[in-house]
């Protein structure tokens, strides 16, 4: 659990962050959007100390993050930005070795755990780890550095645009690979972006920041429905509303009873998903199937159309 | 084949150089047109070999010294707490350049007399500024993601240092140390003004003596000597450019 207690910071005259308040969950995703230079960036950098607070107090685990020394603190935190970062003159493999060889883990357990991260990104071990970074492409890149900030098994990581640089398929992957990770960890991720889509898709809570303040912090399909401003309104997209809502269910959670015809749909997919391949297809309805295989229903057009209206 | 050529320069140069020093007899008729009858066309007023690794170690020496004392300030001007001595050190490091090294020999000889620590003292002096500048360059020019995501992985300042920043900046630092090396080299002839042992004797004693031949070989032995090691230094340069992505 982060909980942040009406921080400030200033930069002379100019106040980044104004008296800012939120408490983030364990073991979920927090997502910070708001127009450039509204202080996102400087929030996030609170959390981990890059950024010395003006005023107020962070604790993690309800610990004051002053508590211990910053570079401590940052070994318990990971933190991957846009442009990843990684050191140029060492290897894949030693890059995300960083932090465990700071903690003085064991080789062996080190080794297993650069293999074990390699994998899971879908990089092979043998083939990528002894590379150097230049030598690899830009999504590679980046998600050797997501792989670096979870070396070290961090119950909180911190993203700041990290998928920002990558073309929209390999970026759909890599945020499907963050919510497996997330999954698989338990991870407290905060996260930040510019990309609505993509904060819709992964966030269970979203903060709208403006000018320093955090105009509101709430869950997605409650953020749809009420959004408190007009600038989170117009942040959000008007016109996107209902797909939003969409692309926040899973297509599990509106299967109905019954079967249908054709190219049958995941239930872990989005309803927005679903709703493209009814459209797509020209049919009312389409089976889903769960992670086995198994018929577990079908979607209808009709009880998209349902879910995807303003909710009364 | 590319490659294959300038490296075989660099051996024969070598090996040149190797055989003159160990075995200069034989390049005496070589050097013969260039003497009046009976005068020696080999210096033979000592071993050209001991000469120029005395050459060698005095360059060494003083470089050495530069390197740590210049990297040494310009790692602290570049640290938070160090920076308000930057004016200084750059005053300090311009003032060692532009004091000429005879005018450094001639005070240093009342203070430390005759011999090799008046020359390592203008060598070490003159060698500061341009390994110094680089070292500047090379610290206070590095990729702001990587020194932040230094930074976010939990590096302390030191570990930072040591383990991202002077690698990091490394191939610009060798390219100071290799200007250094290379004046060090042709400056140190002068220190056998003052007694020390170096190739300079080689030369003063073919002015002395109106010998073109001696002039010519104490020349061309510093010459080359600078040429192979200004060599070497760009080799590692690069080498250690493309491990770390910039080549
Ligand atoms: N070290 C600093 N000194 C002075 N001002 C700063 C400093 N760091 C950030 N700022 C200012 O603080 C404001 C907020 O910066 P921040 O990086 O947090 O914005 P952001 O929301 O992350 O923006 P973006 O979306 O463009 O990344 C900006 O106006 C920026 O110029
Ligand atoms: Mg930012």
């Amino acid at each position: 659990m982060i909980e942040i207690e009406a921080i400030t910071k200033r930069y002379g005259d100019t106040t980044v962050v104004d008296d800012v308040s939120m408490t983030i969950a364990p073991h979920t995703i927090t997502v910070i959007v708001g127009t450039s230079g509204s202080g996102k960036t400087t929030l996030m950098r609170m959390i981990n100390r890059l950024v010395e607070p003006s005023e107020g107090t962070i604790r993690i685990d309800g610990a004051d993050n002053h508590a211990i020394p910053g570079h401590e603190l940052r070994r318990r935190i990971g933190y991957a930005i846009q442009g990843h970062g990684l050191f140029p003159h060492r290897t894949v493999a030693q890059n995300i070795a960083t932090v465990p060889t700071l903690l003085g883990w064991e080789r062996r357990r080190i080794d297993a755990k650069v293999e074990e991260l390699l994998s899971l990104f879908q990089l092979d071990a043998a083939a990528f780890g002894p590379r150097y970074p230049h030598e690899l492409s830009g999504g590679q890149q980046q998600r050797v550095g997501v792989a670096r900030a979870l070396a070290a098994e961090p119950n909180i990581l911190l993203m700041d645009e990290p998928f920002g640089a990558l073309d929209p398929v390999i970026r759909a992957k890599a945020q499907d690979d963050l919510l497996a990770i997330q999954r698989h960890f338990g991870t407290t991720i905060v996260l930040v972006t510019h990309d609505m889509e993509e904060a819709f898709h992964l966030a269970d809570k979203i903060a709208v920041m403006d000018k320093g303040k955090i105009v509101q912090y709430a869950a997605p399909e409650e953020m749809l429905v009420n959004p408190a401003t007009d600038f989170v309104e117009t942040l959000i997209g008007a016109g996107e509303r209902p797909f939003r809502l969409l692309s926040v269910g899973t297509t599990g959670e509106a299967a109905e009873a019954g079967t249908a015809d054709g190219e049958p749909l995941a239930a872990d997919a989005s309803q927005r998903d679903a709703l493209s391949a009814l459209l797509w297809s020209g049919r009312d309805a389409l089976p889903v199937v769960g992670a086995d295989g198994e018929p577990i229903g079908r979607v209808t057009l009709a009880g998209l159309a349902r879910r995807a209206a303003r909710p009364q | 084949m590319r490659r294959f050529l300038p490296n075989l320069l660099r051996l024969a140069t070598l090996a040149v150089l190797v055989v003159f020093l160990f075995r200069p007899e034989l390049f005496e008729p070589l050097l013969k047109p260039l003497v009046q009858a009976n005068a020696p066309a080999i210096y033979n007023q000592g071993s050209l070999l001991s000469l120029t690794l005395s050459h060698l170690a005095t360059v060494f020496a003083a470089t050495l010294a530069a390197t740590i004392v210049a990297v040494g300030l310009a790692i602290l001007v570049t640290r938070p707490i160090g920076a308000e001595f930057l004016p200084l050190s750059r005053s300090l490091v311009n003032i060692g350049q532009t004091f000429p090294p005879v005018a450094v020999l001639a005070l240093a000889v009342p203070a430390v007399g005759f011999g090799e620590k008046p020359t390592l003292i203008a060598l070490f002096l003159y060698g500061l500024l341009p390994i110094f500048e680089n070292a500047m360059t090379g610290l206070s020019t590095l990729p702001p993601a990587i020194v932040e995501a230094a930074r976010g992985t939990g590096m302390t300042g030191w570990q930072r240092l040591t383990k991202v920043e002077l690698p990091l900046a490394l191939p610009v630092v060798l390219a100071g140390i290799r200007l250094s090396v290379t004046i060090s080299l042709a400056t140190a002839t002068i220190g056998s003004t003052v007694a020390a042992k170096t190739l300079g004797e080689v030369i003063i004693a073919g002015l002395q003596s109106n010998n073109l031949a001696f002039v010519l070989q104490g020349g061309l032995v510093v010459a080359v000597l600078a040429v192979l090691i200004y060599d070497a230094f760009s080799a590692l340069e690069r080498v250690l450019a493309r491990r770390a992505g910039r080549g």
